[in-house]
């Protein structure tokens, strides 16, 4: 179905248009913080929606062309869409219809006291970028949507500025995102140098002929830049903290598809731009990835703060992504198509699935924190009853990520492993080798996942609340619940029906790579490679459905009684439960600090009062286990400090004295002249 | 017929796995000089729960009621998936041994969050303790099934084990022997055997399993103990066709099924005895020794791999 590029221009007018006019809208009924609340996450929903049928309406075929030549040096501006764009341009779309929902409800918590017209406009401008950066098609275009994306998010972020430690942690994410653009131009910069054009279409034809060192250098220099993006360990350390001070809403979109903006230019580069690389490319990301999914869902497993134990699971789900396209570039590298469009396929369906069920996680947590006004999962505790709805899309979540059947998650990661298993097909011992290790890290990652989301659910949902607040919580607004119950479908149906995706997903990779990926699929089951690997997810589910109605008919039949009684729980016969009984997050992941101690490298302290005048009456005592960040105290605050003693140095050119500064302006025009001729 | 054939499994690892259970407290009960309940234990235990009221903690909620029918599912959809007697099934297809291993982790995810739900401490205990065994185990698993279905070149379970029937001299190839031993021991960290946790014991600080269940009584606690029971099944029949598939059906011949069935009946009777004999001659394990026991059960599988590798 050949899809008119004027239709498709109308398309993306009406978005800009929708999005545009939501955020002037915001910045203009700034007054009455309801309007602007209405006009501003309203402009948003519509601005998305008109991006879902642009996506979709590119998937299906559509293409576009718009070239602004004197908008911009170096080539002008110029958009256009290709698949791959498409369906990033359908993840945002996927991901911003339930935020800019949800922001609707959840925005008037900031009533009063917060600009809701410039969240609005920063919420608007940042959902446009974001539509826009996969539209780009020249070096510049691109890293001027990157910035205004980088800049409306770094406003969003410190929107609730009073609160301690924002303003940190916005600061930690300029400078984080701004090396990472460094980085990016410097290697986009170099490569048009190299190949004479700052065209993404030309490259893709021109790069081949640079010589190996160059694109080596260019490789390494956008694997860093689209790396910090994405949250790749270390490049991580933003995300932690970014993402937990933002409102929920903006986390969502933040964790959700913000960082797939990285993987979008990684995929970009390995598969597109450059070109097939030596085997050290694919090796460095694939390792890459198995040590963020590794460290990353350990650190959320030790951490209390719900939302930062998102954010840290975001790290572990790119890592998993990073796994399929480093086995990805493998694959091209050792000339197997068909399994380079699997990987490509699995990790694609990854980043599509991790969208879906994160934005509903920060969501559910946005919900808590709205019901509770804490974070803190010490804190929570019996909220599936004060908030039964909010805890089964909690859960569907959990369950998602957890890759458990019969959601998305289970899908994406059974292809992410099979496309590793696949790999005895190389003859080649050291990658064989990596692979292995590989799909350890894979699993560990999985087992750590559905553990972390145990304790994610369990303590802040179930049994009794561990403190008043938490007592106190209700149910959220229908708008929140609407948003979140989107997404939980969405995750149900991408997991029982994979094909709805899968179709035009293989179509993208087609085109990317030219060759199909070597599986199968129907509306019912996928087969990969052949008879390698089997699944039928429409099947297990309807099974599940099937046994669940069958048992309590069966037992019924039997004759089983049905009688049942309430009481406190047994607990092996101790009467008198109360919250100070349960178990705490803490306790939970003990098991795990001590397996990883070496990780953590924690630092226990105890502290235990006792009375004055006995030493066998203890009036408290005091535990405080807190795990370093390994990456924080090694790579960065060396670097910091050698650049504060650089420039430390560098301020004794600072003398005051006009005359040594004009000497400065005579040696800087002498050597410059020297350079140009 | 193949449906048939289908529900005649479905119904064996049903009806079949309360009697193993019964055999493995039996044998045990022998190897300690005691005379031990009768093997139809099991059986009198569930039908006596299933006619007692049930009593739920106020505490809890509505996941407490829902996971044992959850637990039955998984067990009963897993059922549906191994080949216990033949390799040609109508709905062997739906998953491959993959699949398996998450719909067994569906139920570990649902019943620690039940260990949770009561607010009790032994209930998170168990909870935290189960999961992180479950995900210490996870490695060793794909890594084993790695070795396996490189040297049968499919990872479905049917054509796992027709590949692996066609070679009688099977036991005495070094990476599969080693991965048997891998998958043994994540067969006793999963199921709650000895020496990682002990079935039988109700002291707060050694149990793992126990704890999570702990406050499950009546037709819930009869289908909890069921399906922890097919789940041993389960695992113990995948460790005898997957790893000694001798005697498995290749076709739905009435003559192929009978001798399917009786093999069957000897390899777990082996098993049963194994098992008895090993929970009979070690303690339990420390908890924090137990990842180190998963950390060389991982270092076996990996061989395995490397094994199949270099001998190709």
């Amino acid at each position: 179905m050949a899809v008119d590029s004027s239709f498709m221009s109308e398309l993306l007018v009406a978005t800009i248009v929708c999005l545009g006019a939501g955020a002037l809208g915001a910045l203009l009924t700034n007054r009455s913080a309801k309007a602007a609340r209405i006009v501003g996450c309203g402009g948003a929903l519509l601005g998305s929606i008109f991006a879902l049928g642009f996506g979709l309406a590119g998937l299906a075929g559509g293409s576009l062309r718009l070239y602004f030549p004197d908008l911009l040096p170096i080539g002008g501006a110029a958009l256009g869409i290709d698949r791959l764009s498409a369906f990033f341009v359908v993840m945002i779309a996927v991901a911003a219809i339930p935020a800019a929902l949800y922001g609707i409800g959840y925005t008037r918590a900031y009533e009063g006291n917060h600009s809701l017209g410039g969240m609005g406009f920063a919420f608007n401008t940042f959902i446009a970028a974001m539509i826009l950066v996969p539209l780009a098609q020249n070096v510049l275009t691109f890293l001027a949507l990157w910035e205004v994306m980088s800049l409306a998010s770094y406003f969003l972020v410190i929107t609730e500025h009073e609160r301690e430690g924002t303003l940190g942690a916005g600061w930690v994410y300029f400078v984080m995102t701004h090396a990472g653009f460094a980085a990016l131009l410097l290697g986009f910069l170099l490569l048009a140098q190299a190949t004479g054009t700052a065209f993404f279409s030309d490259w893709h034809v021109v790069a081949v002929g640079v010589d190996p060192r160059s694109r080596d250098l260019v490789f390494v220099l956008l694997a860093v830049g689209f790396g910090s993006k994405a949250g790749v360990i270390p490049l991580h350390v933003w995300l932690p903290r970014a993402h937990p001070a933002a409102p929920s809403h903006v986390s969502a979109l933040m964790s959700g598809v913000m960082i797939k903006l990285g993987v979008y230019g990684l995929v970009r580069v390995a598969f597109d731009w450059l070109g097939a690389g030596p085997i050290w490319w694919g090796g460095m990301i694939l390792v890459a990835g198995a040590i963020s999914g590794v460290l990353g869902v350990l650190y959320a497993l030790v951490d209390t703060d719900l939302k930062r134990l998102l954010a840290y699971s975001s790290v572990e789900n790119i890592g998993i992504i990073m796994l399929g396209l480093g086995a990805g570039m493998l694959f091209q590298n050792a000339q197997l198509p068909g399994f380079t469009g699997l990987a490509l396929v699995a990790a694609l369906y990854h980043t599509l699935n991790h969208a879906a069920f994160k934005s509903l996680l920060f969501m559910g947590a946005g919900a808590i924190l709205h019901a509770t006004h804490t974070r803190n999962m010490e804190n929570l505790g019996g909220l599936i009853k004060t908030m039964p709805q909010t805890a089964i899309l909690f859960l569907i979540g959990s369950l998602a990520i957890a890759a458990l059947p019969p959601f998305n998650g289970f899908i994406s990661e059974w292809l992410t492993f099979q496309s590793l298993l696949v790999s005895f097909h190389i003859a080649a011992h050291t990658i064989n080798l990596l692979f292995t290790l590989a799909i350890a890290a894979l699993a560990l990652t999985s087992g750590l996942a559905a553990a972390c989301f145990v304790r994610a659910f369990g303590i802040s949902f179930l049994a009794l609340p561990r403190s008043a607040a938490a007592g106190m919580a209700h149910e959220v607004e229908w708008t929140i619940r609407a948003a979140m119950a989107a997404l939980a479908l969405t995750c149900l149906a991408f997991g029982i029906a994979p094909s709805l995706i899968l179709a035009p997903l293989e179509t993208t990779v087609f085109d990317l790579i030219g060759t199909h990926a070597d599986m199968k699929f129907d509306l019912s089951a996928l087969a990969v490679n052949g008879d390698f690997g089997w699944l039928a997810p429409l099947w297990l589910a309807l099974g599940l459905i099937g046994c669940l109605a069958i048992i309590p008919l069966a037992l019924r039949l039997i004759g089983a009684t049905n009688r049942r009684r309430s009481h406190e729980s047994w607990g092996c016969g101790r009467a008198l439960q109360t919250a100070r009984f349960e178990y705490t997050a803490t306790a939970f992941a003990n098991p795990f600090k001590r397996v990883f101690a070496l990780l953590y490298r924690s630092v226990k302290e105890l502290d235990v009062e006792f009375h004055p005048e006995s030493r066998y009456f203890v009036r408290t005592i005091e535990y405080c286990n807190e795990g370093r960040l390994i990456f924080e105290d090694a790579l960065y605050r060396p670097l910091l400090r050698a650049i504060e003693s650089v420039a430390r140095q560098a301020r004794t050119l600072q003398s005051g004295n006009v005359h040594s500064y004009l000497v400065y302006i005579l040696i800087a025009l002498v050597a410059l002249l020297l350079l140009t001729v | 017929m193949e449906i048939a054939i289908e529900f005649l499994q479905l119904a064996i690892v049903m009806f079949a796995s309360p009697l193993l259970v019964g055999l493995i407290r039996k044998a045990k009960a022998r190897l300690q000089a005691r005379r031990g309940a009768p093997v139809f234990q099991l059986y009198a235990d569930i039908r006596k729960l299933l006619s007692k009221e049930t009593v739920v903690s106020e505490n809890t909620s509505w996941l407490f009621r829902f996971t044992p029918y959850l637990l039955a599912t998984t067990m009963m959809l897993s059922a549906l998936i191994v080949p216990v007697l033949s390799t040609r099934t109508t709905l062997g297809f739906m998953g491959n041994i993959i699949a398996l291993i998450y719909l067994f982790l569906l139920g570990t995810f649902f019943l620690a969050l039940v260990g949770l739900d009561a607010g009790s401490a032994f209930g998170g205990m168990g909870a935290s303790r189960e999961v992180a065994i479950a995900a210490l185990a996870e490695p060793t698993v794909l890594i084993a099934i790695f070795g396996i279905a490189l040297r049968a070149g499919t990872t479905s379970l049917d054509g796992m084990i027709t590949r692996f029937a066609a070679e009688p001299l099977l036991m005495l190839n070094t990476g599969h022997l080693l991965a048997f031993f891998a998958f043994f021991i994540v067969a006793l960290a999963e199921n709650g055997r000895l020496p990682v946790d002990n079935p039988t014991t109700h002291l707060e600080l050694t149990m793992i399993h126990e704890a999570m269940i702990l406050e499950y009584s009546g037709r819930y606690l009869a289908l909890v103990e069921w399906a922890a029971g097919m789940k041993l099944f389960l695992f113990l029949t995948l460790l005898s066709n997957l790893f000694f598939p001798w005697g498995v059906a290749l076709d739905n011949t009435p003559v192929a099924l009978v001798i399917a069935l009786v093999a069957l009946a000897i390899k777990l009777v082996v098993f049963v005895g194994a098992i008895a004999l090993l929970e009979t001659s070690v303690a339990k394990l420390r908890l924090f020794r137990v990842p180190e026991l998963l950390a060389g059960s991982f270092t076996i599988a990996l061989l395995a791999v490397v094994t199949a590798f270099f001998l190709r």
